[in-house]
Order: C-alpha cells, then sequence, then structure tokens
C-alpha cells in the first residue's frame, strides 16, 4: 500500500493515516474487517460518505415521524421511567 | 453494544433527555388539534433542528463539529429572525445549500489538478484528498480541518450519529404504539 518513507512535506505520516482510516473502517458494518480484511483507504471514505449520508436521511425520515405521531403523544407523563425504558436495550 | 447505556451521564443518556425536553416544548406550541400539513412540516423541521442541537449540545463543544453545528443553527435562526417571513429563510437555505455545492466542485477539481503532479510520491493520499473533499462536505466544520482532524472528528461524529438515530427510533416506535 504506502511506503514507510518519511514525507517531511506530510504533517500526518503513513501510519497515522491508516490507523484513522482502519478505525473508520470499524464503524462501517458493512465493511466488517473478519470478511473484508483491508480495504483501501479511498474505499473506506467513499464507504464513510455513504454512511454519514444514510444516517443523515434517517434523521430527517424519524423527524417527520416524530412530527406526524408528536399530536398524540402524551409528554407530559414522561419521567425517568420512560426514559430509562428507552435505554434498557 | 456497549455498557455505557446504563450510564446516566453517558452521551446517549444527555441526548434522550434533552430531546425529549426539546419534544415536549415543542408540543406545548402548537394546539394539538392543529394538524395541517403546514403545521406538521414546521413541526418537522423544528424536530430535526431539536435532534441536531440536542445531539451537538450534549458533546459540549468538545470537539469542532458539534461546535461547527451549534454556531450554524445559531446563526440560521439569527437569520431567521432578521428575515421577514418563513418561505424567504428557506429560500436562503436553499441558496446556500447550492453555492457549497458549486465551490467544492471547482475545489475537487483543483485538488485533482495539483495533485497530478504530485501522483508518485501521494498515490494513496491523491485519491485521499478527493474523497476527503467530498467528507468535508458531511461533516460539520469539516472545510477548515487538515486531514489528520478530519478523519477524527469523522469517527466521533459517525458515532453520535447512530446514537441519535438509535434513540430517535425508540422514541418514535414506543409513541406510535400508543
Amino acid at each position: 500500500m504506502s511506503s514507510q518513507r518519511p514525507t517531511s512535506s506530510n504533517k500526518i505520516t503513513d501510519d497515522e493515516l491508516n490507523a484513522l482510516i482502519l478505525r473508520l473502517q470499524t464503524l462501517l458494518p458493512q465493511l466488517d474487517q473478519s470478511r473484508h480484511g483491508r480495504v483501501s483507504a479511498a474505499k473506506v471514505l467513499n464507504e464513510i460518505c455513504s454512511y454519514i449520508r444514510r444516517l443523515q436521511n434517517e434523521v430527517d425520515g424519524l423527524s417527520g415521524r416524530l412530527s406526524q405521531c408528536l399530536d398524540s403523544m402524551d409528554l407530559t407523563g414522561f419521567d425517568a421511567e420512560i426514559v430509562r425504558d428507552l435505554l434498557q436495550q | 453494544m456497549d455498557s455505557q447505556h446504563l450510564n446516566p451521564s453517558s452521551l446517549k443518556s444527555r441526548f434522550t433527555a434533552r430531546f425529549l425536553r426539546a419534544l415536549i416544548k415543542i408540543n406545548a406550541q402548537k394546539p394539538i388539534s392543529s394538524s395541517s400539513p403546514r403545521d406538521i412540516f414546521q413541526r418537522y423541521q423544528r424536530i430535526k433542528v431539536a435532534a441536531d442541537k440536542s445531539m451537538a449540545y450534549s458533546v459540549r463543544s468538545r470537539r469542532t463539529w458539534s461546535r461547527a453545528t451549534l454556531w450554524k443553527l445559531r446563526s440560521r435562526s439569527r437569520r431567521r429572525l432578521a428575515s421577514s417571513g418563513r418561505r424567504s429563510s428557506i429560500k436562503t437555505r436553499t441558496t446556500t445549500t447550492t453555492t457549497t455545492t458549486t465551490t467544492s466542485t471547482n475545489h475537487r477539481a483543483a485538488i485533482v489538478e495539483k495533485t497530478s503532479h504530485e501522483k508518485e510520491n501521494k498515490e494513496d493520499h491523491v485519491g485521499l484528498a478527493v474523497q476527503a473533499e467530498e467528507l468535508r462536505e458531511l461533516v460539520p466544520g469539516g472545510e477548515s480541518m487538515d486531514l489528520c482532524n478530519l478523519l477524527d472528528e469523522t469517527a466521533h461524529y459517525i458515532k453520535c450519529l447512530t446514537t441519535q438515530v438509535q434513540v430517535m427510533k425508540k422514541i418514535a416506535n414506543l409513541y406510535s404504539l400508543e
């Protein structure tokens, strides 16, 4: 992949870069390392961009869902019980 | 996933509490009987802003992306107050998005031109630089980060986004069953 040559013009070393890319790869469920091994950095970033877009769209969709049922929500009774229940799983 | 979700001071707990409080406020702002499409759309916008804001606040501006989000939301609400009506502020948002896209396309072209000279030394960095430009558009505050920070902020941003989606989904499921 990348050489280990010291690149003084670069502030960031290849090792650092690889470590950061690898960390991003672990966040991607679709690029699970046990099945795909090492993936090119460009591909990881590509998948990351798609993943972020998907998450942002999900937030959009969920906001829409909540705006529909906000009417019927009895939020006045919300207390620690509900919060705990929400966070249980 | 992680054992943090039982911790009352975890990011997930802080976000959940904040977001629920915001929902209560939004719910109280309009009479329950009104559910015209326009009201629902307004509510949707408010909920989305509340969700992003709650997460950014829960991160406590420890991160560049959360600070950028809060700054963006604050300046947008200031613009909305200054403008004459709701329609004009929506137009402003659309224009801003278009400008950003054009700028980044030119930017991307410039990057590709520049890096073709350095190709022999930094094959991987070339592909990375182009992809990073796309990432900069997605991560709040990404335009001003160097590559190292960008990748670091991205990891944190994704973790927070997944938490945000997880909690919002649970709330939506909880209240759509009632």
